[in-house]
């Protein structure tokens, strides 16, 4: 008999009943919530007057709508005010732990799963936010829901599901110096295309993911979604365990060793099986840079925008037009030719403290270029603290950066932080579509390293190239700076 | 409780693009309505209006032919990215009533299955053809949901429906009251579960 992947290993643990055509009834270790996708859910509670099942596995956060500046002053916007005040009087209702704009622990609810050791290996997680795909690199098994299936597990703890099909992405060979997850990830995209994923669950493998520290797997596993994927995961191993070890919500004594035990059992089986296997070699792999409206829109950056007279399908043609027409691009114009307003950094793919120490690998002792307004908005609270007391934020801060408080901010723009009309965004989150940053607003998704440099440098640069400090060496000099 | 639906009959508009995603179907400040209706208004909101909120010429859906479809045949994966249950709740209140389409965003497949919105997969073929009857003519669909046809002058197509989308669209539930049929399994795993596994905050944690 074939031995079972990860994903089977959890699924199977979960399944509560399956119906004849498949569908599974799976129970809900964790429930993510936030104040966008939920209030409807909480109405549906109340007009049935159901309570919501195990308060103690859910867990409601502020984070898309949020205010990134002065905490104090009230909301300006009414509607996200409105939001933002339904979530409180519902988790307060329905006995929900809640991160508010206050908590020292607020964040996006992709980034404060993993932190707080509410996500742990070998559960089942779900969330009202496509992007829960990120807690997979921990090894849960977790789920982007709507609000309606929202609705099903707060009153149940139980989803139906039909399981996925199973992809795994293997990924081999060795990045070069300065290239990361989310070029792997953007490159993924770009093979596979925005479709290429529906119906599967992936799972990645291989020695460039076993090398890679948590927080990057998190970036390779947020974005999958952007292929169409279901979700993403990773076999855990020591760097996951050692992630987890000690967090607040996180197994502890005896309870710890029993944990462990666990979590080494559900590891992939050298003999699973799958659907579909993809090996991939990073070896020759280069900053990726999006020049159009979806994220498998992608290039390398030595390469050009493409020509539309390039692509046989017509379809594909008239996409490439309208996406060029959007972004006010010429087809053949070199990456690095292009020149940006807006310079974002941040997300629950890319507001992670690697995240942050990449970027200011770039930024030591440079400023940001006269014409381009730059945010760095960290993912967390508790991300915002930890690099304060590393001293990054004096070097963002002085190389003209803005140090924002956290949340989805520009990725999402529901909250004053958006482009305006016609400006160009090097960005670190996940989509580049029509208006995602902002009506009429320009995004190329880019890593963090290469949108420090674009704030740097004003336009798009090859990063290899620069001669970047380690990040033990950032540390160090940040450590040691004491501003100007 | 939503009601049994056997039979969606309507004017179809084509959709002649791919991968729509859900910030295009409904985008995101409009999410901050605490409401399913007259989310309508803002369906499509970037290609349907102008700045000073005058239609556009160029949107499709605006040509006075399809105000009143309630049947959309658009390009592949259509309502591909974000899990906004909003975009299904905006393309009903628009009218529409299915959407016609050869592959779905995964999640947003689902959310249109809890609210009733019909998707139908069919070949990129058939997709296509449908979409130039509906441009050259008026295009009047029959979707009889017991047969798994859709009928149309000069035509019929069969579609494949999931098993679970055919009984919820036949029957109407409340999800939720049926889940709860099985709450004797729900209780044995929460007595099984080890303690291990749920979250403590054992920790000072309110600094
Ligand atoms: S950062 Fe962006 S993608 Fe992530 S949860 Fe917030 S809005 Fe969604």
């Amino acid at each position: 008999m074939a031995g079972k992947s990860i994903i089977d290993k959890i699924w199977d643990l979960h399944t509560l009943y399956v119906k004849e055509d498949g569908e599974t009834l799976l129970y809900i270790d964790r429930h993510l919530t936030h104040e966008v996708t939920s209030p409807m859910a909480f109405e549906g509670l109340r007009e049935k007057n159901r309570r919501v099942r195990r308060p103690d596995l859910t867990f409601a956060v502020m984070d898309h709508n949020v205010p990134t500046s002065d905490r104090l002053k009230p909301i300006q916007d009414e509607m996200s005010a409105k939001q933002i005040e339904a979530l409180e009087r519902n988790a307060k209702e329905f006995g929900l732990t809640l991160f508010d704009l206050y908590s020292p622990f607020q964040g996006i609810v992709h980034v404060i799963g993993p932190e707080l050791g509410l996500t742990i290996p070998g559960i089942t997680l779900v969330c009202g936010d496509s992007h829960t795909s990120t807690h997979g690199a921990l090894g849960a098994l977790a789920f982007g829901i709507g609000t309606s299936e929202g609705e099903h597990v707060f009153a149940t703890q139980t989803l139906w599901l039909k399981k996925p099909k199973k992809m795994l992405i293997s990924l081999e060979g060795a990045l070069s110096n300065n290239i990361t997850a989310k070029d792997v990830v953007l490159w993924i995209i770009r093979n596979i295309g925005t479709g290429g994923g529906i119906g599967y669950i992936v799972e990645y493998e291989g020695p460039v993911v076993r090398e890679m520290n948590v927080e990057e797997r998190m970036t390779l596993c947020n974005m999958m979604i952007e292929g169409g994927a279901r979700t993403a995961i990773i076999s855990p191993d020591d760097k996951v365990f050692n992630y987890v070890k000690g967090r607040p919500y996180a197994p502890s004594g005896d309870e710890w060793d029993q944990a462990l035990e666990y979590w080494k059992t559900i590891v992939s089986d050298p003999d699973a099986e799958y659907h579909k296997t993809i090996r991939f070699s990073v070896d020759k792999l280069e900053p990726q840079v999006t020049w159009g409206t979806n994220p498998a829109m992608t290039v390398g950056v030595t390469e050009e925008v493409p020509d539309p007279r390039d692509f046989d399908d017509a379809k594909e043609k008239q996409a490439v037009e309208r996406a060029l027409n959007y972004m006010g691009l010429q087809p053949g114009t070199k990456i690095t030719d292009i020149s940006v307003d807006v310079v974002f950094i941040g997300s629950c793919t890319n507001g992670r403290l690697t995240d942050l120490i990449d970027a200011a690998r770039v930024v030591v002792g440079k400023k940001v270029a006269h014409n381009v307004r730059a945010l760095i908005v960290p993912g967390s609270q508790l991300v915002k603290r930890n690099a304060e007391r590393l001293g990054l934020h004096r070097i963002f801060i002085d190389a003209g950066f803005e140090w924002r408080n956290p949340g989805c901010s520009m990725c999402i723009a529901m909250n004053e932080d958006r482009l305006r009309p016609g400006e160009r965004c090097a960005s670190t989150s996940n989509r580049n579509f029509e208006n995602r940053q902002g009506p009429g607003g320009r995004t190329h998704l880019v890593s963090p390293i290469m949108a420090a440099a674009a704030a740097v440098y004003g336009k798009f640069i090859d990063i290899r190239m620069l001669d970047l400090p380690s990040r033990s060496e950032v540390l160090e000099y940040a450590r040691t700076y004491k501003g100007y | 409780m939503l009601e049994p639906i056997k039979v969606i009959e309507g004017k179809a508009a084509p959709l002649r693009l791919e991968n729509v995603d859900t910030d295009q179907i409904i985008p995101a400040e409009f999410l901050k309505i605490l409401g399913k209706k007259g989310l309508g208004r803002y369906c499509f909101y970037r290609w349907r209006y102008n700045e000073d909120g005058s239609l556009r010429e160029d949107f499709i859906l605006n040509n006075p032919k399809y105000r009143d479809a309630s049947i959309l045949i658009a390009g592949k994966n259509f309502g591909i990215g974000s899990s906004r249950e909003n975009a299904v709740w905006a393309l009903q209140d628009l009218g529409i009533k299915c959407v016609i389409a050869p592959s779905f965003g995964d999640i947003f497949y689902v959310n249109s299955l809890k609210n009733m919105l019909l998707c139908i997969k069919l070949s990129e073929e058939q997709v296509k053809m449908l979409q130039e009857l509906a441009e050259r003519e008026n295009l009047i669909l029959r979707i009889d949901l017991e047969k798994n046809i859709i009928e149309y002058r000069g035509g019929v197509i069969s579609f494949d429906l999931d098993r679970v989308v055919k009984e919820r669209f036949l029957q109407g539930l409340d999800e939720i009251q049926l889940t709860l049929k099985h709450i004797e399994k729900i209780k044995k795993y929460e007595e099984g579960m080890p303690s291990f596994l749920l979250p403590k905050a054992r920790r000072f944690i309110h600094d």
